[in-house]
């Protein structure tokens, strides 16, 4: 019998894991571990943080060094490790109220610093761990506990948010496209920066059954019909765009990196230091961009 | 003392702490800025690159705290520094220290309080907070210097019980010793003792990461080394994996608390003056207790036999320490910079051995040693 190349990734002894039957979690998992093997990084220098909700609980499932933390912390936490041992590989997983909600300014933040962390966030259209409220990602009118009338927020696009905070590497999928998502996945493990992969992803259990998709199949179903990759998207007006979900990369550029920045500014405090000729650090240019 | 290398210093509290810090080992600061601990993190700013260190500003005290204990995960020795509403904020991470069993320094420059309160001005109401602020249970370990020489001294054991613990241990100090300026023996690196967490002496594969010992401390794995440690938040078992079961979480419990309460004797640290002969004994702490000291010398002048205790150690508290000195008094007089905090704890261990008077002065100003020796002359008389 084939054994699958993620297996060995796996804490064993810690499975079946907590995941509802038809949860997108799986396939984030063996997505992620999928890239992990192919570019063949050592998992003894890749630490897993995760913040509150079901994404939290993928580290603990995977042999290597992780960290499960509080509601909307992770990516704080992650930025600490990072600067303070460079040579680790930072992955987060988080949830949409993690990264859109209590922990939105980390978020923003760590893609302003554009640190070299690769942040996965499962987007599941709702708080489900907590038994399904609505999230600043819950479509307008959907069904939720706490949205029994229907939603009438409206939502915040994360990549978007990463796009504008500066971040080096920007992608959204849903579980249905597994081989975008690995390859997305093994870029942004290449790159040096802040990379952020939205997943959107179903919840029979809590979305799904209030809104009249019970099975994963009929919320990946859902997914299919509002699809538009992100170049069809572009000049299309925000009425044109209601109701679509956009999918595929958003940005994949080149940005100075905060530790390789941080190393830098050591040097510099060190002495190999030039008298400013202009305002502003001589190594740095002094930039005002609003 | 004269043979002693180091330097004659003259510096405000918050340059003591960073200094203290530095000598310690510390290599990571984050931080957020906020009156009065704000020189703390700029010091940090223009030091820790000089010596290879991170200095990172981070967006918010949640996030300062996180990143301290993640780098802490690391291997390096980490540390924040804030003020009230930024320790408000700092509680839940705390807590989560507290159950992952992370080494981490946290400074509490104490100003007047509750919400915004008197940012520029010095109490020592956040004593209860110190102890109590994050949910659930747990020990923590606070220390209070009165001194600009203890901010250093003190900074230097906080980083030394925070890694022989694994705990968070808390620097309780106040607005008053932040802009003090005194002078101050920086020690030489040689001088100090340095204590390190305790390493895994077994390989990866036979390592169970919080298993402990008789010391009830277990080793602590580096991040990035091949141990493969899952920490979490969530009642966990020896192994670290996350388990609801109510005996596990007990035993959790029993032992986190128990590594600090067992160790009490250990750890706490006091200044006592003047107890042989005293009838009465004036409780004191942090920068309160310079004022405190002076009316007790004054009051000895007048013929009050009066005695004067200071604690070091707030957390863990030194009850056998109260109730052994209260055996030869009638009376105590507590003395802080808030509406009651450690006169409860002093209740608490005293009972009905002793009578107890409470004096507070709110709103930012100091004990003056005058004020202090009009209410022990009211109390004997």
């Amino acid at each position: 019998m084939k054994v699958s190349p993620i297996r060995k990734y796996l804490r064993e002894e810690r499975l079946p894991t907590i995941f509802c039957p038809g949860c997108g979690l799986g396939i984030i998992m063996n997505a992620t571990l999928t890239a992990i093997d192919q570019l063949k990084i050592d998992i003894n220098k890749i630490v897993m943080v995760s913040g509150i909700g079901c994404s939290g609980r993928i580290p603990g499932y995977i042999k290597v060094d992780s960290l499960h933390t509080t509601h909307g912390r992770a990516i704080a936490y992650a930025t600490g490790i990072k600067l303070a041992n460079p040579e680790l590989n930072v992955i987060v997983f988080t949830g949409d109220g993690d990264t859109g909600a209590i922990g939105i300014g980390h978020f923003i933040h760590a893609a302003r610093r554009n640190i070299d962390i690769k942040v996965i966030c499962v987007n599941n259209l709702n708080y489900a761990l907590t038994g399904g409220q609505f999230s600043p990602t819950t479509p307008k009118g959907a069904w939720t506990y706490t949205s029994p009338y229907g939603n009438i927020e409206g939502f915040f696009d994360l990549c978007e948010l990463a796009v504008a905070a500066g971040a080096s590497y920007v992608a959204r999928w849903t579980v249905r496209e597994v081989y975008n998502l690995i390859n997305s996945m093994k870029k942004a493990l290449k790159k040096k920066g802040f990379c952020f992969i939205e997943v959107v992803s179903p919840c029979p259990t809590n979305f799904g059954r209030r809104n009249k998709m019970e099975t994963s199949q009929k919320i990946i179903n859902f997914f299919k019909e509002r699809e538009i990759k992100v170049k069809d998207a572009k000049g299309l007006s925000r009425e044109e765009l209601r109701g679509k979900l956009i999918i595929g990369e958003f940005v994949d550029r080149e940005l100075p990196e905060f530790t390789e920045t941080y190393n830098e500014l050591i040097l510099v405090s060190q002495k190999k230091f030039k008298e400013p000729e202009k305002p502003g650090l001589a190594w740095i240019e002094l930039e005002i961009r609003y | 003392m004269t043979n002693r290398k180091g330097k004659i210093d003259f510096l405000q509290g918050n340059d003591a702490i960073v200094e203290g810090a530095i000598l310690a080992g510390c290599r990571f600061f984050a931080g957020y800025p906020i009156t009065p601990s704000s020189e703390i993190m700029e010091s940090m700013a223009a030091r820790l690159p000089l010596i290879g260190g991170v200095f990172v500003q981070m967006e918010d005290e949640l996030g300062s705290i996180a990143a301290a204990i993640g780098a802490s995960l690391t291997g390096v020795k980490a540390m924040t520094a804030t003020s009230g509403p930024g320790f408000s904020l700092m509680q839940e991470n705390i807590g989560l220290a507290i159950m992952c069993e992370v080494p981490v320094v946290i400074v509490n420059v104490m100003r007047g309080g509750p919400s915004t309160g008197l940012p520029t001005k010095a109490s020592q109401a956040d004593i209860m907070q110190a102890r109590w602020g994050h949910h659930g249970d747990g020990e923590i370990i606070a220390l209070a210097p009165w001194s600009v020489q203890e901010c250093l001294d003190l900074t230097i054991k906080a980083f030394n019980l925070a890694e022989e613990y694994r705990t968070p241990v808390i620097v309780l100090s106040d607005a008053i010793l932040a802009h003090l300026r005194e002078v101050v023996r920086v020690p030489d690196p040689e001088e100090i003792v340095i204590v390190e967490r305790k390493r895994p002496e077994v390989p990866p594969e036979e390592f169970l990461p919080f298993k402990a010992n008789e010391s009830l401390v277990p080793p602590m794995a580096t991040l990035g080394k091949g141990y493969k440690i899952h920490y979490t938040g969530l009642s966990h078992d020896e192994r670290g994996y996350p388990t609801d079961d109510p005996e596990n979480y007990k035993k959790l419990i029993e032992r986190i608390t128990a590594k600090i309460r067992n160790n009490v004797e250990k750890i706490a640290s006091w200044d006592m003056k003047y107890i042989e002969d005293a009838e009465m004994i004036l409780i004191s702490y942090g920068s309160s207790a310079r004022a405190v000291l002076q009316a007790c010398i004054n009051a000895r002048k007048q013929g009050h036999k009066v005695g004067f205790l200071r604690l070091i150690t707030i957390w863990p508290f030194t009850e056998e320490l109260i109730k052994k000195i209260s055996e030869n008094v009638s009376k105590i007089l507590v003395l802080e910079q808030n509406t009651g905090q450690v006169l409860h704890l002093v209740k608490e261990a005293i009972g009905n051995r002793a009578k107890i008077y409470f004096y507070s002065k709110l709103g930012g100003e100091p004990f003056t040693p005058h004020e202090i020796l009009e209410q022990i002359r009211r109390i004997l008389k």
